[in-house]
């Protein structure tokens, strides 16, 4: 089997991917593009990567049999990756230390975001305060008033949040709106992207810092059960802990790889967040070439998801690529079924899982009844769910 | 010779520079674009710069970002743009029109299909800002084949060979972004942006164009004495935004005449 090697020079996964951005991006792109391809194999860099995972992040994260859920579900076993044990409680912080470090040897003082759920952001203004950074969160003003406890998080952290007015004022607006800072202040800052989406070298930078999670997973699974899981599940929005995990298992033809994008309402709705599922068009946005939810203009729609942080209208250009040569399967759960498996991990196993990471229990749920008890299941569950806690007790009538 | 290299040419002639305005098509309401576009015409305008309305304009300040949420309130998309360029055609067959716009409502259309429709509308040039040329080899050819002009912008960032590689593909003028940011960005140099035209000139025969921060027929004027053409986006956009259904087109037609008498002078 012909070993897996993408992108090529200028960020091409097949057709997906790419920098389609304007003249002003693009000599910042080089750069960036030139300090990676720098820093990504130096043994420093990757050293102090390591360092701060291991005593800021608090890495490895533990793999965790989860086995009276697995009973209770009925099939196979299914084990967790606890990305949600991290410090400020995600899969995030991973790509935020490996880029804030960038910053730091490329001497720009400054870096920005965009958040949609607030995670990300939060997970950049925390290390901005421990490397002594300014850091600038651009946020959509509707989740500003949805996320009120992470602007909150943020603002603690001594980060700067704008609310960005324009468009549908969520995640995407917010991405633009730390675009137009960054082409703006470009001899000074560093923008930090949130996930494995955006212009090359954006979409495999970002993967290569979130691979820890695979890299950690391989040796677990081999130290706890001697052998790899029959598959691997974890949620996609714009797919930076999806990518994270598959990234190592890609080269394992034995282990099947499932991404679960977010269903909302239903795909039959048109309220969903899921472009891969719906195989919606392809288009360009944000820097690169993927599938998209638009209409028969060109125009980018509004998503739904119950989760923030999947309530994305594109996905990485890689999963776009992995969907097409078939290497990984993307499948949709709808809002309810991810609550249902939220309620189900919170009372059989003592974890709340973040809302996102509740998708990729729920498909795990389905798929682990069509199997048998000695197949293995390993799902990221990318984050913890307290930030959701609002969001959750509304849906019980409850005001907190 | 098409229409963009006639008018460049005449005005060379007469030593003039073009004055290229700018508007977002379908803002404030589509029935007013093609009198907009006739009244530009009439006070002055050179060629005319038409934005296709986009829901995620990266590239642009508030001022066009809000008129492209204007025009997105009537449903105004690419289809529309164009059949509104059809219509100015049958009235003026000389005045250039360079669309500006972004590359996912192109594909989304189909770019065979976009440029054929282009070129039975009438459009003379393209800027698609997020098609940089490693993108868009194939899509110019497209253009090119129809005679269309693919228009690219260049920034104070570009550096010398990045600029060949652009002016390679790039036909009817070139672009020059006055200031790194977003369009309608502050403080344009005036002596920066003469070494700039200066240097690329070196490497182009094509028409430079200025814009980004073309605010007033005070910089309008200083523009003129470096560049051959001056785009002014964001401040017709501005006068579009504060003007009423009854005088939109009046208060453009003013504007313009304002800024090609500060060039002219």
């Amino acid at each position: 089997m012909q070993l897996y090697d993408m992108p090529d020079e200028r960020g091409h996964f097949g057709p997906y991917g790419g920098i389609f951005v304007a003249e002003t991006l693009v000599e910042a792109l080089e750069e960036l593009r030139q300090m990676y391809e720098k820093y990504r194999h130096d043994p420093e860099f990757l050293a102090e990567f390591a360092h701060d995972l291991k005593h800021f992040v608090g890495r490895p994260s533990p793999i965790y049999h989860a086995k009276r859920w697995s009973d209770k579900v009925g099939g196979a076993q299914i084990y967790l990756k606890r990305e949600d044990l991290n410090h400020t409680g995600a899969h995030k912080v991973n790509n935020t230390v490996g880029q804030a470090l960038l910053a730091k040897r490329m001497g720009k003082p400054r870096v920005i975001a965009e958040t949609g759920a607030g995670q990300h952001g939060v997970a950049t203004a925390t290390i901005a305060a421990r490397l002594g950074l300014e850091c600038v969160v651009y946020m959509g003003s509707e989740d500003v008033k949805r996320q009120a406890p992470n602007v909150y998080r943020m603002k603690l952290l001594g980060a700067t949040v704008v609310p960005v007015e324009s468009g549908s004022k969520t995640l995407k607006d917010a991405l633009n709106e730390a675009m137009r800072d960054w082409v703006t202040n470009i001899e000074n800052t560093f923008y930090i992207i949130g996930t494995v989406a955006g212009p090359h070298p954006y979409p495999m930078m970002v993967r290569d810092f979130q691979a820890v999670i695979g890299v950690e997973a391989k040796i677990q699974m081999n130290e706890i059960v001697g052998r790899q899981p029959d598959a691997v599940i974890a949620c996609v929005g714009g797919g930076s802990n999806a990518m994270g995990i598959f990234y190592p298992y890609i080269n394992e033809a034995g282990v099947k790889l499932i991404g679960v994008e977010a269903a909302g309402h239903g795909l039959e709705t048109g309220k969903h967040a899921a472009p891969l599922t719906a195989n919606s068009a392809v288009g360009v946005l944000h820097g690169n070439r993927t599938y998209l939810m638009q209409d028969e203009d060109g125009q980018i729609i509004e998503t739904h998801s119950i989760s923030a942080g999947l309530d994305y209208p594109g996905v990485g250009p890689e999963h776009a690529w992995l969907k097409d040569i078939k290497r990984a399967e993307y499948v949709a759960i709808t809002d309810d079924e991810a609550m249902a498996a939220f309620h189900s991990l919170c009372r059989t196993e003592g974890i709340i899982p973040a809302l996102e990471s509740s998708h990729a229990l729920a498909y795990a749920e389905k798929l682990a009844k069509t199997m048998s008890p000695d197949q293995i299941i390993l799902v990221n569950l990318s984050g913890r769910g307290d930030k959701d806690m609002n969001t959750v007790a509304q849906l019980s009538g409850i005001t907190l | 010779m098409s229409r963009i290299q006639t008018t460049f040419a005449t005005l060379k002639q007469s030593g003039k520079k073009a004055l290229i305005p700018f508007i977002t098509a379908g803002d404030p309401h589509p029935d007013q674009t093609v009198a907009m576009l006739h009244g530009l015409v009439k006070a002055g305008a050179d060629l005319i710069e038409l934005g296709v309305p986009f829901s995620d304009p990266m590239a642009d300040g508030p001022v066009i970002q809000r008129a492209s949420e204007r025009a997105l309130v009537h449903k105004v998309g690419l289809r529309k743009v164009l059949a509104l360029v059809k219509e100015f055609r049958q009235q003026d067959n000389k005045t250039p029109i360079v669309l500006m716009g972004y590359a996912n409502p192109i594909e989304a259309m189909g770019v065979e299909m976009f440029a054929d429709a282009a070129k039975d509308a009438g459009i003379d040039g393209i800027l698609t800002v997020d098609y940089p040329p490693e993108e868009s080899t194939a899509f110019n050819a497209l253009l090119k084949a129809r005679d269309i002009d693919p228009v690219f912008l260049l920034s104070p960032t570009t550096d010398k060979s990045r600029v060949d590689i652009i002016v390679n593909q790039a036909s009817g003028f070139i672009y020059y972004v006055s200031l790194k940011g977003v369009t309608g960005s502050k403080n344009l140099d005036i002596v920066e942006v003469a070494d700039r035209v200066a240097a690329i000139r070196t490497q182009t025969d094509l028409p430079i164009g200025v814009g980004f921060g073309v605010r007033d027929a005070e910089t309008a004027k200083a523009v003129a004495g470096v560049a051959d053409a001056i785009v002014v986006g964001s401040r017709m956009v501005q006068e579009v935004e504060k003007s009423t259904a009854d005088n939109v087109v009046v208060n453009l037609m003013a504007l313009t005449a304002e800024l090609r008498a500060a060039i002219d002078a």
